[in-house]
């Protein structure tokens, strides 16, 4: 029943291109960000690196990358906490409400984020709050939030009751058995989660467009640019903006290598 | 026992729980009452009337709806397909192989939907890198390839792309080999296996996946503005020309609604069927 050489070989070309096809776009937009033209145009004759260097000077830019730092960092921190009870919630313990619960945390994910980001517009201007980066942080985690809780309870699912069992056998009360038996068995899932939530929101769109107020991350930038009309910055913010997440998701993935090779 | 287990499942859900209800079912239930006050008031304490429900079928609204939904089926339709044997080749054929594309197809996720689908509009345009280089080569160039509906289902099949692999190879995965093997063995042809084995057996997968699917594609907005133009407007872009533009919240919220409703259904008669234990922790 083992399909035949050449049909693997045909699906290893398969999945080629659909990758090679996922990445066209990013090619395009790499070529785009080194024209030295203003008004771009294929095949691309000047190539330049102006225009980094241009954005890279822009106050714009600095306090659009800090303010989606500061969003994305702060969403990290929350869904990872958030994530880390949940998963314990939807995948550890048998409990009355369990069922429901679990198809409330998948309720989010299946939600049009822009109908979402529209409707906390509506809920905080309900109750008074000021739309700024600190709502748009909690637009990302309704989202991010039931994400990094479903990542956790991947891991959790696999964790053994027995050993929590047997730390309280021992004497070791809840506190004690959080910090030193279930803690380290879901780090892993933790640490993925928390990578997910980063990235997750770093690139998000439709959640920000209502729920930032006067404040603006990059990808809301670069939407306005992209609908107003094309400007040279756009594909040199954006590849910067890509460039950002393949460093940080490099060193999540080489870290945890060279830490095994240190230590063997 | 029981009674800990039951008590620390109840506090530690406590949380996540609280805030969602805080942050996700208030502002429904928000617009929920939003969209049966009288048009272009900002607060919820008036004389509630269906007015904005009167003006989504009046004004044709429900145009848009129609077209969201089309789309959003023709784009899992087409999503189905294109998936199904990659995802075959991941949970069946594959195996170092599998990864590359796990870790290939997630890192696309990482880059904001809007940055890709400009990366399009510079590749499909007029000028751009796929007309651009055929007028250079060539001497004969042709109208950019954007702006019609197709680009916009290709759009929507291009994003949500990785909701339908991963889910469906996970399905795929729950189909047993010996299953598969006997089937064969009584001389069941190919596609009889793929009809009376693996589709039931995959079933929970390709729900999830053509559920998510469907749904996102429904509420998407940047597809048709990006790569439409503005061939068709969608259903999140009306919500969302009512609430800025129009700056009325009833209609917008009316709107909303409608969509909230098909979605809504869909997606919790779908999760309500599915065994969550069984699809995320494999178990049973």
């Amino acid at each position: 029943m083992k399909p035949s050489r050449l049909s693997h070989i045909l699906l290893v070309l398969y999945g080629l291109l659909i990758l090679a096809l996922l990445y066209l776009p990013l090619v395009s937009v790499g070529f785009a960000s080194v024209s030295k033209a203003r008004y771009l145009s294929f095949p691309i004759r000047r190539y330049s690196t102006d225009w980094y260097g241009k954005a890279l000077e822009s106050d714009t830019v600095r306090e659009l990358l800090i303010l989606s730092l500061k969003v994305a960092g702060l969403v990290t921190v929350i869904s990872m906490v958030l994530g880390f009870f949940g998963a314990l919630a939807f995948a550890r313990y048998q409990w009355r409400f369990r069922k429901l619960y679990q198809k409330l945390i998948l309720l989010p994910i299946f939600f049009p984020q822009t109908v979402l980001g529209l409707a906390l517009l509506m809920w905080f201007n309900a109750i008074g709050i000021v739309p700024s980066w600190k709502t748009a942080v909690v637009a990302h985690l309704v989202w991010i939030a039931p994400i990094a809780t479903l990542i956790i309870a991947i891991r959790a699912y696999s964790f053994d009751p027995a050993l929590e069992e047997a730390a309280r056998d021992m004497g070791a009360s809840t506190g004690e058995i959080l910090r030193e038996v279930t803690i380290p068995l879901l780090m892993p899932g933790v640490i993925s989660a928390g990578l997910f939530a980063f990235l997750l929101s770093w690139g998000n769109f439709p959640l920000s467009l209502f729920t930032t107020g006067a404040d603006s991350t990059l990808p809301e930038w670069l939407y306005a640019k992209m609908v107003s009309g094309y400007s040279p910055l756009v594909p040199t913010v954006g590849m910067l903006s890509v460039a950002a997440s393949a460093l940080l998701l490099a060193c999540a993935l080489t870290i945890p290598w060279i830490l095994r090779r240190v230590r063997s | 026992m029981k009674g800990r287990e039951h008590r620390l499942g109840m506090l530690y859900a406590l949380p996540v729980a609280g805030f969602l209800a805080l942050s996700f079912l208030a502002p429904i239930l928000l617009v929920a009452a939003f969209s049966i006050m009288p048009q272009k008031v900002f607060t919820i304490f008036h004389m509630p009337d269906f007015s904005a429900y009167g003006e989504f079928l009046a004004q044709g609204y429900w145009r848009s709806v129609a077209w969201s939904l089309a789309m959003a089926f023709a784009a899992t339709a087409i999503l189905f397909v294109i998936c199904w044997p990659l995802a075959f080749a991941m949970a069946k054929v594959f195996r170092g192989f599998t990864l590359v594309l796990t870790i290939g197809v997630v890192m696309t996720l990482f880059v904001s939907e809007n940055i890709r689908l400009f990366g399009w509009v510079l590749t499909l345009m007029k000028g751009g890198l796929i007309e651009g280089h055929i007028r250079h080569w060539t001497g004969t160039g042709f109208d950019g390839l954007l702006y019609n509906v197709p680009v916009i289902v290709f759009g929507l099949v291009y994003v949500y792309l990785p909701f339908m692999l991963f889910p469906l190879a996970q399905g795929i995965a729950m189909v047993p080999d010996d299953a598969r093997q006997a089937a064969f063995d009584l001389g069941a042809s190919r596609w009889q296996i793929l009809r009376e084995i693996e589709l039931p057996l995959a079933a929970p997968g390709i729900m999830v996946g053509c559920l998510l699917c469907f749904v996102l594609s429904a509420g998407a907005i940047a597809e048709s503005k990006l790569l439409g133009g503005q061939a068709v407007i969608v259903i999140a872009d009306e919500v969302e020309t009512a609430f800025t533009y129009g700056q009325n919240w009833p209609l917008g919220a009316a709107l909303a609604m409608v969509l909230i409703a098909i979605v809504g259904a869909i997606a919790i008669w779908g999760i309500s069927k599915a065994d969550l234990d069984a699809m995320i922790g494999r178990r049973r």
